[in-house]
């Protein structure tokens, strides 16, 4: 048993499973998005905006946000565990990692109810 | 033919380099590199390198052979060579003792991990543990790991971590242990493999089945070890 206090979750099934949930959402997402742009080619601000103004669209959004804060954390832990090999510096980057993905929530939040 | 070894005499040398040796090979016949090695052993009585069984029995043989790790001894010379020349290098990823021989340490650290052993806290029965015929048919594919480290040296995740993640051969052997119905550890078993190292590490590109000098794969073993924990988990 290898003891791990940086790990999204602490323990290996769970990363590992939460690695593979927000996988699911974002590949959902992705092709509503790209289903939705092409069947809308002459899309304009206006239906954009509605769509997300939209309460179901709003929370797929939050949704898919807090799956890429995740995706991308699980994803950047093992690189860096790795290839980063000084504790410092990985430990650094883990952090920078960690506050570039709230950052991106929190804004992300901000954009899609406006606030 | 041109033949291209790893050589380094930590005694001697400063940094490791590629000898290269020529050697005629006897027409209609296909040699096992081993038996190359052991030609050029007669010509240069320096380089060295593990053998025994010299039949893919005892696993002592494994290096890499033109890029790929495998046994000397079962891997015919026209499959290994490329381009009219065959490279032979040490297992990648394990510390060089001398040319092509490793330090396994490492490799059975992570094998002593698992315990590859049965566990029973039951007492013994008057003569054996019995098993019925698809019990026993669970652990084919499993126990005929010989531990020649091919798969594990193999494996981007134990070049990284090879202290911390088992690799394939140490996991197929744990997969052995867990499917095996006279052991009854199973539970402390997973618990121990339930860090993001141990198991997860695995991202299933399959060096090592592409690698194993038996046919195994460990690969599936380990995709069984996260179903067993999966199963326990929800």
């Amino acid at each position: 048993m290898v003891t791990q206090i940086t790990s999204f979750g602490r323990s290996g099934l769970y990363d590992w499973m939460m690695q593979r949930v927000s996988a699911v959402v974002l590949s959902l997402y992705t092709v509503f998005i790209i289903g939705y742009l092409l069947l809308n080619p002459d899309l304009t601000y206006d239906q954009w905006s509605a769509l997300f103004e939209a309460t179901w669209m709003r929370i797929f959004s939050l949704m898919v946000l807090l799956s890429i804060g995740m995706h991308s954390w699980i994803g950047l832990w093992s690189i860096s565990t790795d290839y980063i090999k000084a504790t410092g510096a990985r430990f650094f980057f883990q952090s920078l990692c960690g506050l570039v993905m709230f950052i991106y929530i929190v804004w992300g939040v901000q954009v899609l109810w406006g606030l | 033919m041109l033949v291209s070894i790893y050589r380094y005499n930590p005694e001697v040398d400063d940094a490791p380099y590629m000898q290269d040796y020529q050697i005629e090979l006897p027409e209609g016949k296909d040699l096992m590199v081993l038996d190359v090695l052991n030609l050029l052993k007669a010509q240069d009585p320096s380089i060295s390198y593990r053998r025994s069984c010299r039949e893919g029995v005892c696993g002592s043989d494994g290096m890499n052979m033109s890029g790929k790790n495998g046994l000397a001894c079962i891997t015919p010379v026209s499959e290994a060579v490329k381009k009219g020349k065959l490279v032979l290098r040490p297992l990648p990823g394990l510390p060089v003792v001398r040319d092509l021989v490793v330090d396994m340490g490492q490799f059975y650290k992570q094998y002593e991990k698992i315990r590859p052993f049965l566990i029973n806290d039951e007492p013994a029965p008057a003569i054996e543990r019995l098993q019925s015929p698809e019990e026993r048919e669970k652990l084919d594919g499993l126990y005929e790991c010989i531990l020649c480290a091919c798969c594990s040296t193999a494996c981007p995740s134990f070049w990284w971590n090879p202290d911390k993640f088992v690799g394939p051969s140490g996991l197929l052997q744990a997969y052995r242990f867990l499917a095996d119905s006279r052991d009854t550890a199973t539970q402390e078993r997973l618990s121990d493999l339930d860090d993001p190292f141990s198991v997860f590490r695995c991202h299933g590109i399959m060096n090592c089945v592409n690698v194993c000098p038996k046919g195994l794969n460990p690969t599936k073993a380990i995709g069984n070890i996260r179903s067993m924990l999966l199963q326990r988990a929800t």
